[in-house]
């Protein structure tokens, strides 16, 4: 649990247009490390080619390596089903499926991998559920249907599904984009205490939000317009922002464009 | 939506509004609102285009449902005198004595039995074949292929079906004439695949008209199974794809059941299709005196065909009304498969936020 992820430099394509170039970075176990930048710079794409989702857009390739505590995602005879199911993901938009209700929607990916044990599957949903500060206010209809559920409640739901299998790597692509301040509180609590156990990564348009939950940060900018994206700086969350050491992240962070 | 367009209609009357409103249809009105805007509040602003298209759009919408009425008043006023007339039981009875109009005795047993039995086999073969082309179209085939191979199937919708039934005939009947002599023979325990009225091996019986059916309809359970699977919002497949799923059980635990309902109110389209249809079961089914044993090698006549080939007799109003009732029955059945096809369809919808 809780892995390292060493990046090297990735490059990422979708057919012939080279979004994002030479990304080279580390994530911590046990921390979390925002992605900020302004629109199109590529971030939620070098997020996707982390669980080797991005492979998924047809067309899409990818070249550099991709080191979780060593073993490369990348290497040929990985599975990348495999893959996805030790690096979770959580979207922009809350995504249940519709028609399985909350408990069967928190142990999906459980029955993906096969396992079929009654009480070790009720365990996991409660614990899951109140690993996402769910139980409280689901507990009693773990059996209707999790599109029944609010917005914030199911980004929340989203979040202990993808940590029911408990993941090495949690990704989370804007989580709050879509939601309210409240809900939006609740889900960056619920961040801080997931760091404990889980290596986090985040996707976030919100800069103040970056700053409230991340340890480090890094900072991906277009250099112009139909260039590849790029890794501009990453470091410590409180030296990016107070005191960047490129002037790209200065403007971008005190708002003078992007 | 129904509220405003109901307000507008009602601010509309030329009484109201006739002093501000300059209105014989024919000369053009300027593109204006028509109250002034010092009174806003009192009446709604309609302009004329919006009058005119919303006329012949409701126009429209009458006119299909009046003809669908007139239709179903056509029949039911021809079949009455003809049932009254008729001295067997009209629901139960197997006999098709039309032919005196003082002495008839009809019913619509059998013919129901054959239309429902072929549509059935029909369903039964088309529906897994239907969501198999559906599923690999918008979710295996790769974009290239996808969109002829959709061509192709919609092809099958396009050829007459005639052509259906001659094929059916004299292609497959013989080609079929082992597999159905192997089935009445191994299977012929199980009462459906027991002797029928004419030998298994003749061809003209409802496995091959059920076989030729389930090609005709494929194209439009395959259509309809084709457009709610790939409406499958891509956040829940990339959701499952997530978890580490695989591609069947990201087909398994999004695909499928969003598209469930829209695919079973395809197939309930295509049984509609399938009871309705006339021409290719009319050259297929060969006619027997002998009534069916409840076999799928039973030959006979459907609802449509019987009509078809009693057309001959059409020479008097009563036995015109024999046909017509039978008609009757079958507009009502395809009318009812469809409302019921349309309301799990919208069941899917409704499902789906």
């Amino acid at each position: 649990m809780a892995k390292r992820l060493d990046i090297k430099d990735l490059n990422l394509y979708y057919n012939k247009f080279h979004a994002v170039r030479d990304v080279t970075l580390q994530v911590h176990a046990r921390s979390v490390t925002a992605f900020i930048g302004p629109s199109g710079c590529g971030k939620s794409t070098v997020l996707r080619a982390l669980n080797r989702m991005h492979e998924v857009v047809p067309g899409s390739r990818v070249e550099g390596s991709v080191l979780l505590d060593g073993e490369n995602v990348y290497a040929p005879g990985v599975d990348p089903v495999q893959v996805r199911r030790t690096i979770g993901m959580v979207f922009q938009r809350a995504n249940p499926f519709p028609t399985m209700s909350i408990r069967d929607n928190v142990v999906a990916g459980l029955k993906l991998a096969g396992v079929k044990d009654k009480k070790r599957l009720e365990e996991v949903t409660e614990r899951s559920l109140r690993g996402a500060n769910l139980w409280e206010e689901v507990k009693d209809r773990l059996n209707k249907p999790g599109g029944g559920l609010s917005g914030g409640q199911q980004q929340r739901l989203c979040i202990a599904r993808a940590i029911a299998v408990q993941p090495d790597v949690l990704l989370m692509d804007e989580p709050c984009s879509a939601l309210d301040p409240i809900s939006t509180l609740a889900i960056e609590d619920l961040i801080a205490e997931l760091k404990k156990d889980y290596t986090i990564v985040i996707v976030t348009h919100n800069m103040q939000q970056a700053a409230r939950v991340s340890d480090q940060t890094a900072f991906f900018n277009l250099p112009a317009v139909g260039e590849p994206g790029q890794l501009v700086e990453i470091g410590e969350t409180g030296k990016i922002f107070s005191n960047p050491s490129q002037k790209a992240t200065e403007d971008y962070i005190s708002g003078r464009f992007g | 939506m129904t509220e405003s367009t109901n307000s507008e209609r009602r601010s509309a009357p030329p009484g109201e509004t006739g002093n501000t409103l300059v209105e014989p249809p024919e000369t053009p009105v300027p593109e204006e609102p028509v109250t002034p805007p010092s009174e806003p509040g009192e009446k709604k602003v309609v302009r004329l285009g919006d009058r005119v298209f919303q006329s012949v759009a409701t126009g429209s919408g009458i006119f299909v449902v009046a003809i669908i009425a007139a239709i179903g008043l056509f029949l039911l006023v021809r079949a009455i005198p003809a049932l009254h007339a008729n001295e067997a039981n009209f629901l139960l009875s197997g006999q098709w004595r039309t032919g005196d109009p003082e002495n008839m005795a009809f019913g619509i047993i059998d013919l129901a039995w054959i239309t429902v039995a072929s549509s059935l086999v029909a369903l039964i073969l088309a529906m897994p074949v239907a969501g198999g082309i559906a599923l690999f179209l918008t979710q295996y085939a790769p974009k290239v292929l996808a969109r002829p191979f959709a061509y192709v199937v919609d092809l099958l919708a396009a050829v007459p079906s005639v052509i259906y039934g001659l094929w059916g005939a004299l292609v497959l009947a013989p080609v079929l004439k082992p597999v159905a002599v192997r089935l009445n023979e191994t299977l012929g325990w199980i009462p459906i695949f027991a002797d029928g009225n004419v030998p298994a091996g003749s061809g003209s019986n409802v496995f091959t008209a059920g076989i030729v059916l389930a090609v005709m309809i494929l194209p439009i359970i395959t259509g309809v199974a084709r457009e709610v699977f790939a409406r499958t919002p891509a956040v829940q497949i990339e959701g499952a794809l997530a978890l580490g799923a695989t591609k069947w059980e990201v087909v398994r635990t999004t695909v499928w059941p969003f598209g469930r309902s829209g695919f079973v109110g395809g197939a309930m389209l295509g049984l509609g299709r399938a009871l309705g249809e006339t021409v290719a079961l009319t050259v297929i089914l060969s006619y027997t005196f002998e009534g069916p044993h409840y076999s799928i090698f039973d030959a006979g006549a459907t609802f449509a065909s019987r009509i078809a080939l009693g057309s001959a007799e059409f020479n008097n109003n009563l036995t015109v009304g024999a046909y017509i009732a039978a008609g009757l029955v079958l507009f009502i059945s395809t009318f009812a498969v469809n409302a019921i096809a349309r309301w799990i369809e919208s069941g899917s919808a409704r499902g789906k936020e």
